[in-house]
């Protein structure tokens, strides 16, 4: 039987700098920038005002609307002023900027709260909703929105999606390592509340380590659902999610459709971790834990970071850099976002830094097209990158969209492949910005 | 407190900004570009390259730098005069260039190489755009261009091994031909042997049977495939082609589609061809078939036609089922032109001709986009 997708690459995994290396908390930074939008959807209302105290964990922005998610205190201390910032998304955005002091005061529950398997559904949605989860794994597309699908949608499965496709980034392995049974009960609270029966986690064929820490604790655990673990291919974007679903499940997400639409539901596999502290401890998303990792840090590794701590404060910590970066990525070398400032805080959707020194940085100019096809076998898609590209190149955007642009999964495999360097993906990506600007 | 930490705050932003590159995702390449893909072309054709300077003398080595130099100064000189930038060492129109001489007979006059150079630049390649734009096969545009204009230098300028011997060093008459219609037989290149059969057969009085022993002789064969017989500078050597061939194979530089279908293709025609139209006297040769299915293999341009020219990318459809067909029509169209044409070989028309389909082609055989359907399926496994 074929279980896998079509296309897809092959890049360099370089996840020796930081693969295997156990987690460690960076301490408390003396600020914080915390940005209001860390999501996909509306940026959060701030409800703090300068000068007031805060304590960890507190709500300092509210979700305006459906979707949006609420942005919480990572540190406690004094809110110093609302202010424009660098962020990973926009140069210029809106950043709640918290200073610590004071006693140590926390919202979060010591003691775990393990009678959630008798709360109901909606008890633990809202729970979700109100510690503010998001995807961790980059899109950051709000977890309540997600796990409340219209009732005539009809969800038979439930994917953990700890691929982590990404080269160079190892934090969901070792998530997995490190708290194998603490994914496995949230993945069992997220069950719960899309009463589904089945569950599989979908782990890469390169981290053995990680599918026998699974194993060994559903064996020494007992519950009544079902939870499978898959070893899938070692194969670049394994972990999107229109991808992981043909691979596991063998089914297609209709065009233009959600995961649901394919009576799925996605989660990575930090979110899991995530929305079960969210149940158990009502511990809002204020750290989360972060690969810091590329040939020039001279300390790669897995670190705990506090939501909005700067890469400078991050970098001052672990022992810096072996040359200047040419190049700072927040995400995977693949999907992840170039920085231009230190001074970019972590968000919640921030699931590595990677740094890239002057030799490995090339800035070429591109070429023209060569027809070589590459980008059209590498396609998981199966799109026509090249000639889709070239049609938004010269503007001819009827032929653009005659070529399923929406269809693209923004993987950049064709980039990645193409001997004349073009920026593929991008033109793609400007070719749907301009025809969503047209209807 | 607050004051003291502003302050520090102040200085750090007045640290020395440093210069951050930023682009698009994704951030990493795949190590393989234009320029190094047609370099590694270039090497991989060295080894037949060396070959026919070894064979044919330096009029071959002379024939190769002119042709390439050409191809080079043209694509240089055009460039400049629109302004463009010149890229005469990114490998293409070296290719070009080692590909056309690799297209003519070793006799073939260093002027008419020259010309068919530049036309192939210019003609066949700047003027629709350049590097990527160009519907023909540079070089074999540029073959066309000569075959039309100076057919007989194309057709004769034969290198000859000794006064009269052009079809190969090694082969002797083994089925006691009379020693004039022997002479006249060596006095061509095998596929044109092949094509004048019922000449030499009806009107010097070969014997059929005697005629096809010579022909398809393990040694002939053996001729074929080492490259020691009479053709032009890159039709000579099969095995040495299939060397530099294997390289762009590992390199994934090429793939096995278009040669695979386009010699398969030849393989499949001619065998059904003999088959069903069996040649008199071929009875007393055993194997008739198979080896002539070899021999036309190994005959003529096909393994370079199928390796080096079908898999120009640029030329080429971009998908693998395309590639199929276009190999498998490459394959048919060098058939019909070896087996019914007027020409003994079809390579260079054949592939021709299907670059001019390859848009067709390419509509035809999209790739099925994810979470589309063609036909209504379930969502059941």
């Amino acid at each position: 039987m074929f279980r896998g997708f079509k296309g897809g690459i092959h890049p360099p995994e370089n996840k020796h700098f930081s693969g295997g290396k156990s987690f460690s908390n960076l301490s408390v930074p003396h600020s914080c920038f915390i940005p209001l939008q860390q999501h996909i959807g509306k940026p959060a209302k701030p409800v703090v005002e300068p000068g007031q105290s805060v304590e960890e964990g507190q709500l300092i922005g509210s979700s305006d609307g459906f979707i949006s998610a609420n942005v919480h205190s990572s540190i406690p201390g004094k809110v110093v002023e609302i202010r424009e910032h660098p962020t990973v998304y926009t140069p210029f955005g809106q950043c709640v900027v918290i200073e610590t002091g004071g006693a140590f005061a926390s919202n979060v529950t010591r003691e775990p709260d393990n009678t959630w398997a008798e709360l109901p559904g909606e008890e633990l949605l809202g729970r979700i909703r109100e510690c503010g989860i998001v995807g961790l794994g980059g899109a950051a597309f709000p977890t309540m929105v997600k796990l409340s699908p219209p009732r005539n949608k009809v969800i038979d499965t439930l994917l953990i999606n700890g691929s982590e496709c990404e080269p160079y980034l190892t934090v969901d392995d070792m998530l997995l390592r490190t708290y194998p049974a603490e994914i496995i009960e949230g993945t069992r609270i997220i069950l719960k509340i899309l009463g589904v029966k089945r569950a599989v986690i979908g782990v890469e064929k390169n981290k053995p380590d990680a599918v026998r820490a699974l194993k060994q604790a559903i064996s020494a655990s007992r519950f009544r659902e079902k939870v499978e673990i898959w070893t899938l291919k070692t194969k670049y974007p394994q972990g999107a999610e229109k991808q992981l679903i043909k691979a596991v499940l063998n089914r297609e997400v209709p065009s233009g459709g959600l995961p649901m639409d394919a009576a799925v539901v996605v989660q990575n596999v930090g979110t899991v971790f995530a929305i079960r502290e969210a149940v158990l401890f009502k511990k809002s998303l204020f750290e989360r834990y972060i690969t810091v990792t590329g040939a020039i840090v001279n300390n790669p590794g897995n670190y705990k970071v506090r939501i909005g701590t700067r890469i400078s404060d991050i970098l001052r910590e672990i022992g810096g850099l072996t040359e200047e970066p040419a190049k700072i990525i927040m995400g995977g070398p693949m999907c992840g976002i170039s920085l231009n400032s230190l001074e970019v805080p972590v968000v919640k959707g921030t699931s590595g830094v990677l740094f890239l020194g002057k030799n490995e940085v090339d800035v070429v100019d591109y070429r023209p097209c060569i027809r070589c096809g590459r980008c059209v076998t590498v396609c998981p898609s199966g799109l026509l990158p090249c000639d889709l590209c070239n049609a938004v190149e010269k503007n001819q955007l009827q032929i653009a969209e005659g070529l399923s642009p929406f269809d693209c999964i923004m993987c950049g495999s064709c980039t990645y492949v193409c001997p004349s360097r073009r920026p593929i993906s991008h033109f793609i990506k400007v070719g749907q910005q301009r025809l969503r600007k047209l209807k | 407190m607050d004051l003291e930490k502003n302050e520090q705050e102040k200085k750090e932003s007045k640290a020395p900004k440093i210069e951050l590159v930023l682009s698009n995702p994704p951030h990493i390449r795949a190590p393989q570009s234009v320029t190094s893909i047609m370099w590694l072309v270039v090497v991989s054709l060295l080894p037949a390259l060396a070959f026919s300077v070894y064979l044919f003398g330096a009029k071959a080595l002379y024939l190769i730098a002119v042709s390439t130099g050409t191809a080079m100064v043209a694509e240089t000189l055009y460039q400049l005069a629109m302004r463009k930038k010149a890229t005469p060492f990114d490998g293409s129109a070296v290719i070009t260039g080692i590909l056309l001489a690799m297209n003519v007979p070793p006799d073939a006059p260093l002027w008419m190489v020259g010309i068919g150079s530049a036309f192939a630049i210019i003609i066949a390649k700047q003027l629709f755009g350049g590097l990527g734009f160009n519907i023909f096969n540079p070089a074999l545009a540029g073959r066309a261009f000569l075959l039309a204009s100076w057919p007989v230098y194309m057709a004769t300028a034969w290198h000859r091994f000794t006064d009269t011997n052009i079809l190969s060093r090694g082969i002797q008459n083994c089925s006691n031909i009379p020693p004039g219609a022997f002479d006249a037989i060596t006095g061509a290149t095998p596929l044109a042997v092949l094509k004048g059969a019922s000449k030499y057969i009806n009107e010097m009085n070969v014997q059929a049977d005697a005629f096809y022993t010579t022909l398809l002789s393990n040694q002939m064969l053996k001729s074929l495939a080492l490259g020691d017989i009479g053709g032009c500078l890159g039709e000579t050597s099969a095995l040495f082609l299939l060397a530099g061939a294997l390289l762009l194979l590992y390199k994934r530089i090429i793939t096995w589609h278009i040669p695979a279908s386009y010699m398969g293709t030849v393989a499949v025609f001619t065998a059904i061809y003999y088959f069903l139209n069996p040649v008199p006297g071929s009875e007393t040769v055993g194997h008739f078939i198979p080896r002539m299915v070899l021999f036309h293999l190994l005959s003529g341009g096909l393994v370079l036609g199928a390796f080096y020219m079908a898999t120009d990318m640029v030329t080429t459809p971009v998908t693998r089922k395309g590639m199929i067909l276009f190999g498998v029509g490459c394959g048919i169209i060098t058939c019909l032109i070896r087996l019914w044409g007027g020409y003994p070989e079809g390579v260079s028309y054949s592939i021709l001709l299907m670059n001019a389909t390859v848009p067709l082609i390419d509509k035809l055989f999209k790739p099925r986009v994810y979470g589309t359907f063609r036909k209504h399926t379930s969502h059941e496994e």
